[in-house]
């Protein structure tokens, strides 16, 4: 009897051990500055100038400023619809390449070649790629001079002083960093499906569409959750590509201002306290929104 | 080579003789062996390379006086880097090392006062310069870095007056003319440039790349403080210059670019059909790409006339930082480069800046033999001489510079119909409010 619990507690020791890097590195670039932010939130504590202020103690005074004239809704916004636009169209693409290129089917050729293409946008730093985009829709850059050319404008369209136009540019740039990403997650999570569950519905006479619908997505649930969830919490945080491609400025009238730049903002006076504010916000909101697509993807799974 | 030595001989003669009253130019051994500059740019370094006497070059970031390794820490202004690296390492000015000490540092009008009114920058006459020998530069320029005590903690080699800088070839298409008293005529005041606006526009020219371009024009001529204790104003001035950019913009006879975008260089080569730029000396010589084959400054095409108001922009300030090893150098920095009517003329000579001293300037003003390649060979010194003498920049603030960056992109918005005045207004307001928290707005 002791013998064997003795074995118990000397694996369970083993488990601990390998777990420690896990919790070390944790705690020490997770819990410690979450906490700290937190702990930040509430007090006065920014640099003017040369002259430092405080830190002082003030309560909640933080929280009031940020949610007082509403514009933190409106940077909320702006960061949601930016990341719907760019996530709906990615999430089609990938299902759509990562079904035709999991499909043995098919037979494609240089699959290799093309996965790898795909995912190379991403490989490129995310503020060279808007600093390209920047210099291309310039109200004097290459597009315009392209489409006055070939007649179809007579003056040069201000693409970063139109609302949609803006938006529309991030969104699609982000769609381009990161459907290859998720495309070749999907595949994974679709090659992971039993393949006799195909060829029994072939059998059966279902077709490719039925088959899509039927069998590639409820199985492909858990994979799609998990690219819900990562890539909103990447989307609630946007900030590299319309900090660069509008120079910080969210232009027009901050249409395209996201909390994170928001955010970045107040690095301007060292404001730790309005900083740590805005982040708890960000943290919330996201534990929130988590939670709900979390709940809304796992209804199904009872059925 | 031998023109320099021969030059650099004269120099360090007279420099012996002025300086074996003060201190004696040996002291330098005893003082520290390494000098730390911070700046922003080429500007300086090449100033002090081609015009200190004893200055070798030795690398990109480094050189020598005498036994003195000069190091050069250069941070670009973007995304206020330069602050924010300066800021940290005079905060450990205290603490860090002798050679690891700034000893000297520029800084730039928009934010001087940020600098000059803490203990951070060490008075100009501690370090061992006289008033006297201060007589001949421009006041304007001593006021910008005085503190609130009266103590004056920078000094400058060059003063910034303000021209209007036009496109030679659209003043002859369009006036028939490209001399500077027609074209003078033609944006005397701020009615006449509007017409004047309308009539290039027919012509196919923008009056000017941006509105931002005349900002500085109605900032500098301000009437009060654009902070005053702490309260963010709109100034009757700011207010004229937002009414005039609408109207000009919603005309399209001027543009919205940002300054030092490419949008906004496009006007220094001639398909950018830009008629004019508003600007002082360093814009002329240092910013309009006369190096590029192609440009309108490469082949002389600007030339200056007063323009509708005069104004000053910019201007860069010598600071020495308290706690230098090298006070004697410091100061001898700023006493060859600021006061030595040679150096200051041979500045002039060789990079058409305009310098900080009123004898050497009505001088070469006077000089028929001088004139900016830039330019055409105009000899525009005296406009430039008349603009300094009436430069008053009691009106300044710690917060001008953040003042002016927030103000003209939150009219940007307003200029492009995609925010009313009252929404860019309030933008304003509260992005300047989030650069500096302490700020609120004056009713």
């Amino acid at each position: 009897m002791n013998n064997s619990k003795g074995k118990v507690v000397r694996y369970n020791k083993w488990g601990y051990i390998f777990l420690i890097p896990f919790i070390v590195v944790y705690v020490v670039f997770q819990l410690i500055p979450l906490v700290s932010t937190i702990y930040n939130s509430f007090f006065e504590n920014y640099r003017s100038g040369l002259t430092q202020v405080g830190p002082n103690f003030v309560g909640l005074a933080n929280y009031a400023a940020l949610f007082s004239g509403g514009k933190i809704w409106i940077y909320l916004k702006n960061t949601m619809i930016m990341w719907i636009m760019g996530f709906i169209p990615q999430i089609v693409i990938s299902l759509l390449l990562g079904a035709w290129f999991s499909d043995p089917s098919l037979r494609l050729k240089g699959q290799r070649f093309f996965k790898t293409v795909i995912y190379l946008p991403n490989l490129i730093m995310a503020s060279a790629f808007a600093m390209l985009f920047f210099t291309l829709f310039a109200d004097t850059g290459p597009i315009n001079s392209i489409l006055m050319n070939l007649g179809i404008l007579s003056s040069p369209f201000k693409f970063m002083s139109n609302v949609w136009s803006v938006r529309s540019l991030v969104a699609f740039m982000n769609l381009l960093m990161w459907f290859g990403n998720t495309t070749i997650l999907l595949m994974a999570g679709m090659m992971g499906i039993d393949t006799s569950l195909f060829e029994a519905a072939q059998v059966d006479g279902a077709t490719s569409t039925q088959i899509f619908w039927r069998i590639t997505l409820p199985l492909l649930r858990p994979i799609l959750l998990y690219v819900m969830i990562t890539s909103l919490i990447g989307g609630l945080q946007m900030f590299d590509v319309p900090q660069i491609l509008t120079n910080g400025t969210g232009q027009p009238a901050e249409t395209s201002m996201t909390l994170i730049m928001f955010l970045n903002k107040h690095l301007f006076s060292k404001n730790f306290g309005m900083g740590g504010a805005l982040s708890v916000f960000l943290f919330i909101v996201t534990g929130i929104l988590s939670l709900i697509v979390f709940r809304i993807n796992s209804v199904g799974n009872k059925d | 080579m031998k023109k320099k030595v021969i030059s650099g001989l004269l120099v360090a003669s007279m420099l012996a003789g002025m300086t074996i009253a003060a201190a004696p130019v040996m002291a330098e051994d005893a003082e520290g062996s390494v000098l730390n500059i911070y700046c922003w740019n080429e500007e300086f370094k090449s100033r002090l390379t081609d015009h200190y006497p004893g200055y070798e070059e030795v690398d990109a970031t480094t050189g020598k006086i005498g036994d003195v390794t000069v190091n050069w820490n250069i941070t670009p202004n973007q995304d206020n880097a330069y602050q924010n690296n300066l800021d940290e390492n005079l905060l450990k000015q205290a603490d860090a090392a002798a050679d690891d000490k700034i000893d000297l540092f520029l800084v730039e009008a928009d934010y001087a006062l940020k600098y000059v009114d803490t203990e951070f920058t060490a008075p100009v006459t501690d370090l061992g310069l006289t008033e006297d020998e201060l007589a001949d530069q421009y006041q304007y320029t001593k006021d910008i870095v005085t503190d609130g005590n009266g103590v004056l903690k920078g000094v400058s080699w060059q003063g910034c007056p303000g021209v209007l800088i036009y496109n030679r070839a659209a003043a002859t298409e369009v006036f028939g003319s490209d001399d500077p008293a027609t074209v003078q005529e033609k944006v005397k005041d701020w009615d006449t440039f509007k017409a004047t606006a309308a009539e290039l526009k027919e012509a196919g020219y923008q009056v000017a790349a941006s509105a931002n371009d005349m900002f500085r024009v109605f900032s500098d001529n301000s009437s009060s403080k654009l902070v005053e204790d702490g309260k963010i104003v709109v100034s009757p001035e700011i207010q004229q210059w937002i009414d005039l950019s609408k109207e000009l913009v919603d005309a399209g006879e001027v543009g919205t670019f940002d300054l030092w975008s490419d949008d906004w260089n496009k006007g220094f080569y001639p398909d950018g059909k830009v008629f004019a730029y508003f600007g002082p000396a360093w814009l002329i010589d240092f910013c309009m790409a006369a190096d590029t084959e192609g440009s309108i400054a490469h082949d002389g095409g600007w030339a200056a006339t007063e323009g509708p108001q005069g104004f000053s922009w910019g201007g860069t300030w010598i600071c020495g930082a308290a706690g230098t090893d090298n006070p004697t150098l410091v100061a001898d920095i700023m006493r060859q480069l600021t006061t030595n009517p040679e150096i200051m003329k041979d500045i002039v000579t060789a990079d058409n800046d305009f310098v900080n001293n009123k004898t050497v300037m009505e001088e070469m003003a006077a000089d028929e033999s001088y004139g900016d390649a830039v330019l055409g060979g105009q000899n525009a010194l005296a406009m430039f001489c008349a603009g300094a003498d009436k430069i008053d920049r009691s009106t300044m603030s710690s917060y001008d510079q953040g003042y002016t960056e927030e103000l003209q992109k939150a009219m940007k918005d307003y200029f492009e119909g995609n925010a009313t005045y009252e929404d860019a207004l309030q933008m304003f307001y509260d992005n300047l409010m989030v650069k500096y928290p302490e700020l609120t707005v004056a009713e």
